[in-house]
């Protein structure tokens, strides 16, 4: 009997496997869990951005019912190390980074001293009657300032708030630049902004005397990250010490990241002998979780009168804040790295100044380092393109690579691995119905109104990433099991925290083994389960973790067929496998996972100098990033009166390669966007010029509502990688990506007849209307 | 927040009895206690959130006699005799609820950690208006922020559990 071969899995719009447990309420997240014993930490932070720390009396919160222990910087830091910043940078100049404060406080939410009680209110009681005198200092907030002369210095000791100087160059600038026929530049500003997930982070530890271990559960997107650094902070060993991520409820590159509070709850958990949970306040995350972007720009294009671009020149300050966290440094110099764009640019010179603030660290939000990249590199396509009097799209279109031109080599050294920008431009333009939307801005302008259509052309670098180019390897880790009842056991290394890979891991398993996709179970976040791993961050889980699904399955089949060829007394080269089943011509016998699993495992009957059991490991090494890529279009309206902008149409293009299960990738991209109409139109995280954050709650910081998000229209392109074998590229920072600049170019193309050129992010109603009063009397 | 004795606790606890989910619960606590940490340390219903402790982000959503409050917003001592329903006591016999079915069907959550709260507060819409267009729903939703989706499938989520159209689903 024939049989068919079922509906392939991937490329399904399967719903998750993951979501009853969360749309039930029973997903446990860190706060929910409570161990026996367990005892509460609350931490009082530094209301100043810069202070010598005088003295601290912490009698009255000792004398407090319930209150456990009070610790200061003086108590913690000699059992605590530095938190480690891992970014590669050459003469970089870094603060030791104490876990709680010494003689002095370097940004508002700087901790300075933690209460551990049995209660979590209790906690919080003892945090507020500690007494702290501060001597206040002068503090810089403004990295501008920070560079000249005579400013107040973040760090005295350093002698200086800049802390490296980068250059990158590709090609050669100078020809550029005296070969132009007009030098177009500009300043761009990009604000600093909170990542702001749903779930602040969170921490509980809990030491087992009898084996010398700790348990430490953390709101994290890095466990295995986490695991290789702790030790090297609170001195117990890598294989005495356990990672979970449990649910963990929204990253965003805030959560990737090693922070004091991890260290110092697993500390205290050891010192005290009993479970401790920390909890971050929405204040706390606002202040001490990780900030973004927040570099000010001075840009040179080298242009010939006819539009071509001969090269790039760029003076970035890159404000790092405060310390070093993890990556805090790299993220400015990963901007340089795709600064051209999809564009052939010849030409490119980019020097980053990373500069110390009284202010939290930046690090990698959402996108990190892309997003700035494409967001100057698109604002200067439409610059270029107004200024030199070419049309938006032909300036694109003219400096795209040709497909068949891939992979494609940049002037930054990076080798695009392929791509098809055209097409992906093409189908935005046709989805938006773009003839018919000139007309309608043509009629729009002719009627008084500000109506505007804003393009942007991506592309990222993700799936990171080949090891030689990471700080601690790039490779993923994966682990497939047929258990020996058939049922597959699937383990990744890539933390998932959110992004569905229960589900999309399945459903590439279930495909390649040919086993019903309930049969599987995908397990992560456990140190202890998934021994290996470099986690989720830089669009990289699937392309990079299930690419080592892959490898594992292609290993179990290759041991299987030698199994089968035993079992079905038949040569190797004879034994087929499909649809799940092992088989040979002229037997009937089908053989099944179940049965295989079964004679593999029971170990009676196997071929000789066969290993029992259908389990394999892999580790994946990336030979080179992928490149993603993208058009976007965006119509917007803004209200003459006030300054508000509305979006009418937002239409979105990506190629993320070969997609698993177009639902989970349409999420990805309309929450990327989310971010980025967030960061076009109100997101902005502002300390005053003393270095206080004003922005410390979601009722300072706007992050957008239901009612700010328009109807998508969505397409996709498929190019797949090169890469990894399953040809993907990675989706999850796209949106974040290709959004911000077209929603910004939409509302710079609004404001045209008024004479504005440029306007920094956000674009809040109050930035627009005062530029169109500006404009308006300058006109008269 | 009481009287704060040198033990740091409020002086005197005060008994509580809430309805929720269909069962009576009882507890001494502080006056002080949010209702939000009644639900998830006394009652270990820990499917309602805390997101921000200041009533914006609408993770700890619930009903209190039919209608969707934010749950860090009241102590529990106002809560004492009224009626609560949590996202744990939405699927009956474990059947899910046409609202929570709607964010499975439709990928209206990502990480789900504003998800219990953004169910109730559509439960809650459903309650009071049965087919509520794509602007209605954004709007009684604006209450409940979410950092993952977009907001977009939540939208459609909410549609499909009011027996609407859902282009796709």
């Amino acid at each position: 009997m024939a049989e068919t071969a079922p509906a392939p899995y991937v490329g399904r719009a399967l719903k998750r496997v993951e979501d009853p447990r969360l749309i039930k309420g029973i997903g446990t997240y860190t706060d929910d869990l409570r161990l026996p014993g367990m005892l509460h930490a609350a931490i009082l932070r530094s209301p100043h951005a810069h202070a010598r720390v005088v003295r601290i009396n912490v009698s009255a919160a000792q004398s407090i019912t319930g209150v456990v222990s009070v610790l200061t910087g003086a108590e913690v830091n000699e059992h605590c190390g530095a938190v480690p910043c891992v970014a590669d940078i050459a003469d970089l100049r870094a603060p030791r980074h104490t876990v709680l404060a010494g003689d002095r406080v370097y940004f508002v939410g700087h901790p300075v001293a933690v209460v551990v009680a049995t209660d979590p209110y209790v906690a919080r009681d003892g945090a507020e009657a500690i007494d702290v005198e501060y001597d206040p200092l002068p503090a810089v907030a403004n990295p501008e300032e920070a560079l000249k002369d005579g400013s107040p210095l973040t760090h005295p000791d350093l002698g200086t708030n800049l802390a490296y100087t980068h250059t990158l160059t590709g090609g050669d600038v100078d020809e550029a630049f005296r070969r132009a026929d007009r030098v177009i530049k500009q300043r761009i500003v990009h604000q600093r902004l909170t990542p702001m997930p749903i779930e602040p982070r969170g921490v509980v530890a809990s030491y087992h005397v009898g084996e010398g271990t700790l348990t430490v559960w953390s709101s994290t997107q890095i466990p295995h990250l986490v695991r290789t650094l702790l030790p090297g902070m609170i001195k117990i060993a890598e294989n005495k010490l356990r990672i979970v991520a449990p649910e963990v409820g929204g990253g965003f590159g805030a959560k990737l990241n090693l922070y004091p509070e991890e260290a110092l709850c697993g500390h205290l958990a050891m010192r005290l002998g009993a479970p401790v949970k920390w909890v971050e306040s929405r204040r706390e995350n606002a202040a001490s979780t990780i900030h973004g972007r927040d570099q000010i720009g001075d840009y040179e294009v080298a242009v010939r009168h006819d539009g071509t671009i001969l090269g790039l020149k760029a003076r970035t300050i890159a404000d790092l804040g405060s310390y070093l966290q993890l990556l805090t440094p790299a993220i400015p110099t990963l901007t340089g790295l795709v600064l051209t764009g999809c564009y052939r640019i010849p030409a490119i010179r980019l020097d980053v100044l990373g500069v110390y603030t009284n202010k939290m660290s930046t690090d990698a939000y959402r996108g990190a380092g892309r997003p700035e990249a494409t967001y100057l590199i698109e604002r200067l396509m439409d610059i270029v393109a107004r200024e030199v009097g070419v049309d938006r799209i032909e300036i694109r279109l003219k400096h795209f690579p040709e497909p068949t031109e891939f992979p494609f080599h940049t002037a930054s050294d990076l080798k695009y691995d392929s791509g098809n920008y055209q097409g992906a431009l093409s189908k935005a333009r046709q989805l938006a119905n773009w003839e018919a939307l000139m007309t309608e801005r043509a009629a729009a302008r002719a009627a008084g109104r500000l109506l505007g259509v804003g393009v942007s052309t991506y592309v990222e670098i993700c799936a990171m990433g080949p090891s030689k180019a990471m700080p601690a390897g790039g490779w993923e880790w994966g682990c497939v099991r047929i258990e020996m009842s058939g049922k597959v056991t699937v383990i990744t290394g890539a933390t998932p925290h959110g992004q569905g890979q229960e589900t999309s891991f399945a459903q590439i398993v279930a495909d390649r083994l040919g086993v019903p996709i309930e049969d599987i179970v995908v397990l992560h976040g456990d140190t202890n389960v998934a021994h290996y791993g470099r986690d989720t961050y830089g669009s990289r889980a699937t392309a990079v973790g299930g690419s080592a699904l892959v490898m594992c399955i292609d290993k179990i089949v290759a041991k299987a067929k030698r199994l089968a060829a035993h079992l079905l007394e038949a040569p190797l080269d004879r034994v087929t496998f499909a649809n799940g089943r092992f088989s040979t011509a002229g037997n009937d016998r089908r053989l099944s996972w179940t049965e295989m699993a079964s004679e593999a495992f029971v170990a009676k009957n196997l071929p000789a100098e066969f290993e029992p059991g259908l389990e394999a490991s892999s580790f994946f090494e990336p030979e080179n990033f992928t490149f993603p890529f993208g058009a976007h279009i965006a119509v917007v309206e803004i209200d003459r009166d006030t300054g508000l902008v509305h979006i009418k149409k937002y239409v979105a293009v990506d190629d993320c390669g070969p997609q698993i299960n177009p639902l989970l990738v349409e999420g990805q991209v309309q929450g990327g966007i989310a971010h980025s109409i967030g960061q076009a139109l109100f997101e902005q995280t502002v300390y005053d010029e003393n270095g206080q954050l004003l922005t410390g709650e979601f009722m300072d910081y706007a992050i957008p509502r239901a009612g700010d998000i328009p109807e998508y229209i969505l397409g996709s392109t498929v190019t797949p990688s090169p890469s990894n074998p399953l040809g993907i590229k990675g989706v999850g920072e796209a949106g974040t990506i290709g959004a911000t600049p077209a929603i910004a170019n939409a509302v710079i193309d609004a404001l045209e007849p008024l004479g504005i050129k440029h306007l920094d992010l956000p674009l809040t109603p109050e930035r627009i209307w005062r530029a169109m009063q500006r404009h308006a009397v300058e006109a008269v | 927040m009481g009287v704060r004795s040198k033990r740091g606790r409020c002086a005197v606890p005060i008994q509580v009895r809430i309805r929720i989910n269909g069962r009576s619960r009882e507890h001494d606590v502080e006056p002080r206690t949010l209702l939000v940490h009644f639900l998830r340390d006394f009652c270990g219903l820990t499917g309602t959130h805390v997101g921000c402790e200041t009533g914006v982000c609408g993770a700890c959503t619930i009903l209190v006699d039919g209608k969707a409050v934010k749950s860090c917003t009241m102590f529990a001592v106002q809560a004492d005799g009224l009626e609560i329903n949590t996202i744990e006591g939405l699927a009956t016999n474990d059947r899910l609820h046409p609202v929570q079915q709607g964010f499975w069907e439709c990928h209206g959550l990502q990480c789900g950690f504003c998800t219990p709260g953004m169910i109730m507060a559509a439960v809650h819409l459903l309650a009071k208006n049965a087919r509520p267009t794509r602007d209605e729903i954004a709007g009684a939703l604006h209450g409940n922020l979410c950092r993952c989706t977009g907001y977009s499938h939540i939208i459609d989520a909410v549609r499909h559990a009011s027996g609407q159209q859902v282009a796709g689903r």
